[in-house]
């Protein structure tokens, strides 16, 4: 029996949790979620409250430390050392020795029995973690927290970086961890995949429980909404009047290539339409939008944007065109973190406000300011660092830079990953206003039922190819999945 | 709609303590220290304690006008170079070449074809000496860029081959400056002050500017904090690298120049060993080596601190090993200092 009293996080958070039960933690952005993680895993003190673990009340004075006591700790972002091999990252920290000599057959062994109780016997031991794919990645950081003796495990928003098949195969591991007792505290906000896994729920809103130890199976998801947002959220995806058909083509790809990733990609947009691309991790959808962008340089085929084809391999001269994108990892490839707000959300445009190379920060601030009232980003205040803002506000930035830009065709990857429920469908609305004023939208995203609410077509992709095009009002998930899974055996 | 309407103060990440970066936003003197400025105000402080320290052990020998002017003097061959490496230094980058494409400056421009050819006109082995520079700094940046090698070995390859190029040219032989105008000049001065600070003086303000107030810093900047965030916005990356490596390699020229008038001779040895003093110098003002955060103010202080220590030292007849122990421990000491209050401003979140 392990409980967690009272632990005041932020304001007053109670949970228990037993042992073999998967026990959800739901809230969203800023509710407190990751400083409870932080907390249970040793790497912040709780100020009041305790932790009672086993029955006895204790303190756990560092990561190390909660190890010992067996808890685990999967991290969102991953903490895997991309230089090292899957053994040598699994084994970080308490490395398998013999009198000082590390002993590298035995880790390879038992990397191996791992990674076949985690389902992926094809991975390899001496394989360096920097080649895999994050969804792989996730998997190394399990191995690492279940080659240490566990009744604990923590898993923050595990399913972040996976997409449907992987999210699978998490559960199957979920279940199996839960059956040799261990339990499981599993952080989402993904209210579907709680539904299929969760045993027990605790709500934290603003750093307090707002529910605690709440039985799944007799809660309701259409009251877990009211508990983590105040309010009732419905119809995300409202009908969307059709593009007329006599709207321009503004972004015309054909025959696009990268080789070794995706072959023959040939795709339209007209302006004021939104067109998805619906397939897996690894199908190669990220990598066709990142090559119109220019920021891969396609093998062959060409993209026009009003008819003027764009200089492969070269992002500026898609800028040049008013192409804009919204990169997948927002915080890698998007954002100056340490920088103010406004130079984020100018950082394509800065050049437009200065007079003969000299920066004009006022009108900056102006136009920043404007555009984060125009999207409901508040406070709005310009000079905020953009790290201590939320997922959904650091994508509404994203958001502003184009909107200030002015772009034609606006290029999105994953535009709600880290976006919590309140905010994402503040962004939807968003990037429909973008649409209805006349942009050509391009939209990736790991989550099918998302690529089908927000885009008039779909173009499903498996393998590197384009399989079908659908109207998404004729298809659903389970017929592009159907379509997926034929293409790829095919 | 969203959850800033009814708790604006909760609107950050889970992981990201808004508390701490509200209150200081609030707070005027927490807001000034957080600030570039304010985090200068330390190397202000420590500065004045060294001058503190000249004053009562040196005395009139330390507090005179003549000996100021030798402080900066002196300070004026690495300020100027550290002035273009502190652009480096924020975009990212490092340049370890500089002291050697110093040493190589220097020699070209004293050769005897140079020297004849500008016995009629001195500007000429100005314009030669700043070319090298630029030259150098062209290859680095090229090498950089579009040859993708990393900045820390194109540079100290750079360092190596600039050097023993210099040796080969020069014959390992010192060549003595004979032009008079541009000793003259050089070791003139305009309105009583020293045409070197002048430079010094102009080449600072002007990369303040260049920093500060232009499309160019900016840019480098941005490209410091997340190459990949300014390459998608429509940044130039790969170029703009070029430029910064040409303006350090130009600084070095300069820099050149400086030693020529103050040694009235060319030679391949001239610049050992002062990257590392260019760098310190620009680190210890408060750019960090990671990139993304820079400040020419803090390099200038930084230069000084340095200058100001050797002078103290020379001054007191203490030995230079000593002096160099001093420098170390400034530099561990800043830098740690540093962090702290970087850490206060923008407080961990992983």
């Amino acid at each position: 029996m392990k409980s967690f009293g009272p632990t005041r996080a932020l304001k007053g958070v109670d949970l228990d949790v037993r042992p073999g039960e998967v026990h959800c933690v739901l809230g969203q952005n800023g509710a407190g979620k990751s400083t409870l993680i932080k907390t249970l895993s040793g790497a912040h003190q709780p100020d009041e409250g305790e932790i009672i673990w086993n029955g006895e009340p204790v303190r756990i004075a560092s990561p190390v430390a909660a190890l010992e006591l067996g808890i685990a700790t999967m991290y969102q972002e991953l903490d895997v050392v991309d230089g090292l091999s899957i053994a040598e990252n699994i084994f970080l920290g308490h490395e398998l020795a013999k009198g000082g000599v590390l002993s590298s057959r035995e880790a390879a062994k038992r990397t191996r029995e791992l990674m076949e109780r985690l389902g992926h016997p094809s991975l390899s031991p001496s394989r360096e973690v920097g080649t895999l794919s994050p969804a792989n990645k996730q998997i190394v950081s399990m191995a690492r927290a279940l080659s240490h003796d566990i009744q604990l495990m923590i898993m923050d928003e595990p399913s972040a970086v996976l997409d449907s098949e992987e999210v699978n195969n998490l559960f199957r591991v979920v279940g199996e961890l839960t059956d040799l007792g261990i339990a499981v505290i599993y952080i989402s906000h993904r209210l579907e995949e709680i539904e299929r896994i969760g045993d027990r729920i605790t709500v934290l809103k603003d750093g307090a429980s707002v529910g605690s130890n709440l039985a799944v199976s007799a809660t309701p998801t259409n009251e877990l909404i009211p508990l983590m947002t105040g309010t009732d959220i419905e119809h995300a995806f409202p009908q969307r009047a059709p593009v007329a058909d006599d709207a321009p083509v503004v972004l015309e790809v054909e025959n696009l290539s990268l080789a070794g990733v995706f072959d023959g990609v040939s795709l339209s947009v007209r302006a004021g339409e939104i067109v998805g691309l619906a397939g897996l991790v690894g199908s190669g959808r990220s990598e066709i939008l990142e090559t119109i962008y220019g920021h891969r340089k396609a093998t062959t085929g060409t993209v026009k944007v009003h008819g003027r084809t764009l200089k492969p391999g070269s992002v500026a001269s898609a800028v040049r065109a008013d192409v804009g994108l919204s990169p997948e990892e927002r915080k890698s490839q998007g954002l100056l973190l340490e920088e103010p707000i406004y130079r984020n959300a100018t950082l394509s445009t800065f050049a437009r406000f200065a007079k003969s190379g000299l920066l004009d920060e006022g009108a900056e601030r102006r136009a920043t300011e404007e555009q984060m009232k125009a999207l409901d980003l508040r406070p709005a205040e310009p000079n905020r660092i953009t790290r201590t803002l939320s997922g959904g506000n650091q994508q509404k930035i994203m958001l502003a830079r184009w909107l200030i830009h002015g772009t034609e065709v606006l290029i999105l990857d994953e535009p709600t990953r880290g976006v919590d429920v309140g905010a994402r469908v503040e962004i939807y609305g968003l990037i429909r206003d973008l649409a209805a004023a006349g942009t050509a939208i391009l939209v990736v995203s790991s989550e099918i039922e998302e690529v089908l609410g927000l885009a008039d077509r779909a173009l499903i992709i498996a393998d590197g190819h384009v399989l079908a095009e659908r109207s998404t009002a004729d298809i659903d998930e389970h017929g592009v999945l159907d379509l997926v899974m034929k293409g790829s055996a095919a | 709609m969203s959850e800033q309407t009814t708790t604006p103060d909760a609107s950050g990440a889970p992981d990201a303590p808004e508390k701490t970066s509200g209150a200081s936003a609030a707070n005027p003197v927490k807001r000034f220290f957080a600030s570039p400025a304010g985090r200068s105000v330390g190397l202000v402080v420590a500065l004045l304690l060294l001058i503190a320290v000249g004053a009562i052990t040196a005395g009139e020998n330390f507090m005179n006008v003549d000996n100021f002017f030798v402080i900066v003097r002196y300070a004026a061959v690495i300020g100027v170079m550290a002035i273009g490496m502190t652009f480096v230094i924020t975009a990212g980058g490092i340049d370890l070449s500089v002291g050697s494409v110093l040493g190589l400056s220097s020699v070209i421009a004293t050769l005897g074809a140079i020297q004849t050819a500008s016995a009629g006109f001195w500007p000429l082995m100005v314009f030669v000496a700043i070319a090298v520079g630029v030259i150098a700094g062209l290859t680095n940046g090229l090498i950089i860029a579009y040859g993708k090698v990393v900045a820390f070995i194109a540079t100290l390859a750079m360092l190596v081959g600039a050097r023993g190029l210099a040796e080969v040219i020069s014959g390992r032989s010192t060549q003595v400056v004979n032009n008079q105008g541009f000793l003259d000049f050089f070791r003139g001065d305009f309105l009583g002050v020293d045409w070197i600070v002048w430079i010094f003086v102009a080449v600072a303000i002007a990369g303040w500017f260049l920093f500060n107030r232009t499309t160019f810093g900016r840019r480098t900047v941005a490209i410091g904090g997340n190459p990949t965030a300014a390459r998608l916005a429509g940044v130039n990356v790969k170029r703009h690298m070029v430029y910064l490596y040409i303006i350090s390699g130009a600084c070095a020229g300069i820099a050149a120049l400086i030693t020529l008038s103050r040694t009235t001779a060319g030679t391949s040895t001239h610049g050992q060993l002062v990257e590392l003093d260019v760098i310190a110098a620009v680190v210890v003002g408060g750019t960090l080596l990671v990139g993304g955060r820079g400040t020419i103010g803090g390099t200038v202080l930084g230069v000084m601190l340095f200058a100001v220590l050797v002078n103290v030292f020379t001054q007191n007849n203490l030995s230079s090993s000593w002096q160099l122990v001093a420098k170390g421990v400034i530099i561990v000491v800043a830098v740690m200092l540093q962090q702290r209050l970087a850490n206060r401003q923008a407080p961990s979140t992983a």
